[in-house]
């Protein structure tokens, strides 16, 4: 196994090949809505797009995404040989057209060409004590995470108080503003507590888990339903079309806050959910 | 369905409703946040030829060029149109464009530009690269590509049967404001508001 070939397996099959978990869900979303809507006939299309993009290895979105690795690794382990496997790997994708040049200085505005910059990849260290490496990639649309947001409680104008109903209606006030900009149906990953930094980092790691996966803490797992039902209940609509379909999944993660502060960020992805993860045990590398 | 080409009459234009579905075949032009800022501040006229009675679609691509030179567009869907919501009616005025393509829909000086100048917002389906990069059968040229970058860059190509609806026209319909007011009546129920 050569870990920066496998690296760039990861990201082409990221790109191009949709998950089960989430072409399964635009596929029951497909025989929701009726005959001739026009939301049927987007679900149509981005079916047809997926088969094509798997079949051809080419993107399924333009939009290849700000590319983010979470890297677990046993002790004694190096973190600079996964950040030049990352690089190696982002910067051959790019020339492979399995990435789009996504890396912009903003100060200078110059695109780097290759996807690499300051902290592009994006890359994020943890240690474990297993004896194998987890890989995760999630590549990460810009469209959707645009329409991302992060509340403070309590929030008057919505009459959201410091608890979950409050964070109830923070969310339904963020889909609702999203509309079909951040190409809906979206995923929505809910950070609650921590600062303002932890708060959205905790909302994007939800992304990581599978749709219909729901939160071992039973409150968290009440609250994903209740707001998967009630998202579902705006009639947004695949690219804000209109139908019944607004959300493919909703994840929350929770962490202790300090008194003073209650945060609640939104994290938004596009059904272009693109995330795969690899563990590498030995010289044996299997892909997710 | 309706087909639609370019070049494309005001008259035509004006002819197209809010929740029609059309299939576009000809000569569209990439255009995003640079290019906008660009016609805006410069005025430039390499563009104007190709933007007459045209379509701007709001896309930056992934581009493949094989070992002759030649360009070809890998995946091509459309990025969010409300970025060019400050530039997008005086540039559809300044350059006679009747289509823009995009996704998400655009705000009211958009909606108010696409009546004066008789054009309309188009929506593809977001996400759709693959598809959408296919229905490109070529690409005549490119300019900006070195100053903007490949995804920012203005790529004149040739679509054929591209489909889209109709979700802003020329008489100040709009899908999305409808669905937004309907769906703000739905969330302030939920939220008790
Ligand atoms: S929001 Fe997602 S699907 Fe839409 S253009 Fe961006 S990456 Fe692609």
């Amino acid at each position: 196994m050569e870990l920066k070939k496998a690296m760039l397996e990861l990201m082409r099959r990221a790109t191009t090949d949709l998950s089960k978990d989430v072409e399964d869900a635009v596929k029951q979303a497909y025989d929701r809505e009726g005959e001739g809507t026009p939301a049927k006939n987007v679900f149509g299309t981005i079916i047809e797009n997926i088969g094509l993009a798997r079949e051809a290895s080419t993107p399924i979105c333009q939009d290849t995404g700000s590319v983010i690795i979470y890297v677990d690794f046993p002790v004694g382990d190096s973190e600079k040989k996964y950040r030049e496997a990352a690089e190696w790997a982002a910067a051959e994708a790019t020339k492979l057209q399995y990435l789009r040049p996504n890396a912009v200085d903003p100060v200078t505005c110059k695109n780097s060409g290759n996807n690499i910059g300051t902290n592009a990849p994006y890359l994020h260290f943890h240690q474990w004590d297993k004896d194998e490496v987890r890989v995760r990639l999630m590549l990460k649309g810009g469209g959707s995470e645009n329409v991302g947001a992060q509340y403070k409680l309590p929030d008057t104008g919505l009459k959201a108080g410091r608890d979950l109903k409050g964070v109830k209606k923070v969310v339904i006030d963020a889909v609702q503003k999203a509309q079909g900009q951040g190409c809906a149906p979206g995923v929505i990953g809910i950070g609650i507590g921590g600062d303002r930094v932890t708060s959205f980092a905790l909302s994007k790691e939800q992304f990581f888990r599978k749709l219909g996966e729901q939160s071992t803490d039973p409150d968290l797992a009440a609250l994903e339903k209740e707001l998967y039902e009630d998202l579902n209940k705006l009639g947004i609509g695949p690219m804000g079309f209109g139908g019944k379909t607004t959300c493919l999944g909703v994840y929350a993660g929770k962490q202790h806050r300090h008194p003073a502060t209650f945060y609640v960020s939104i994290s938004y992805t596009c059904w272009a959910y693109r995330r795969k993860q690899m563990i590498i045990k030995g010289s044996e590398v299997t892909y997710d | 369905m309706i087909k639609l080409t370019t070049p494309i009459s005001e008259e035509t234009a004006r002819s197209l409703k809010v929740g029609d579905e059309v299939l576009l075949t000809g000569t569209i032009v990439t255009a995003r946040d640079a290019a906008h800022k660009l016609m805006i501040e410069e005025r430039p006229d390499f563009i104007r030829e190709h933007l007459k009675d045209g379509v701007i679609y709001h896309c930056g691509p992934v581009v493949k060029k094989d070992e002759a030179g030649e360009y070809s567009f890998v995946a091509a869907g459309t990025t969010t149109s409300s970025r060019e919501e400050p530039y997008q009616a005086a540039v559809c005025e300044e350059y006679s464009v009747r289509a823009v393509i995009g996704k998400g829909g655009m705000g009211p000086k958009t909606a108010e530009g696409l009546q004066k100048v008789g054009a309309v917002y188009l929506h593809a389906v977001g996400g759709a690269g693959s598809l959408i990069g296919k229905m490109v059968k070529k690409v005549h040229t490119v300019y900006k590509l070195e100053e903007f970058g490949t995804p920012e860059a203005f790529w004149v190509c040739e679509v054929e049967d591209f489909p889209c609806v109709v979700t802003m026209d020329s008489h100040g319909g709009s899908l999305h404001k409808d669905i937004a007011a309907a769906s703000q009546k739905v969330a302030n129920d939920l939220m008790g508001l």
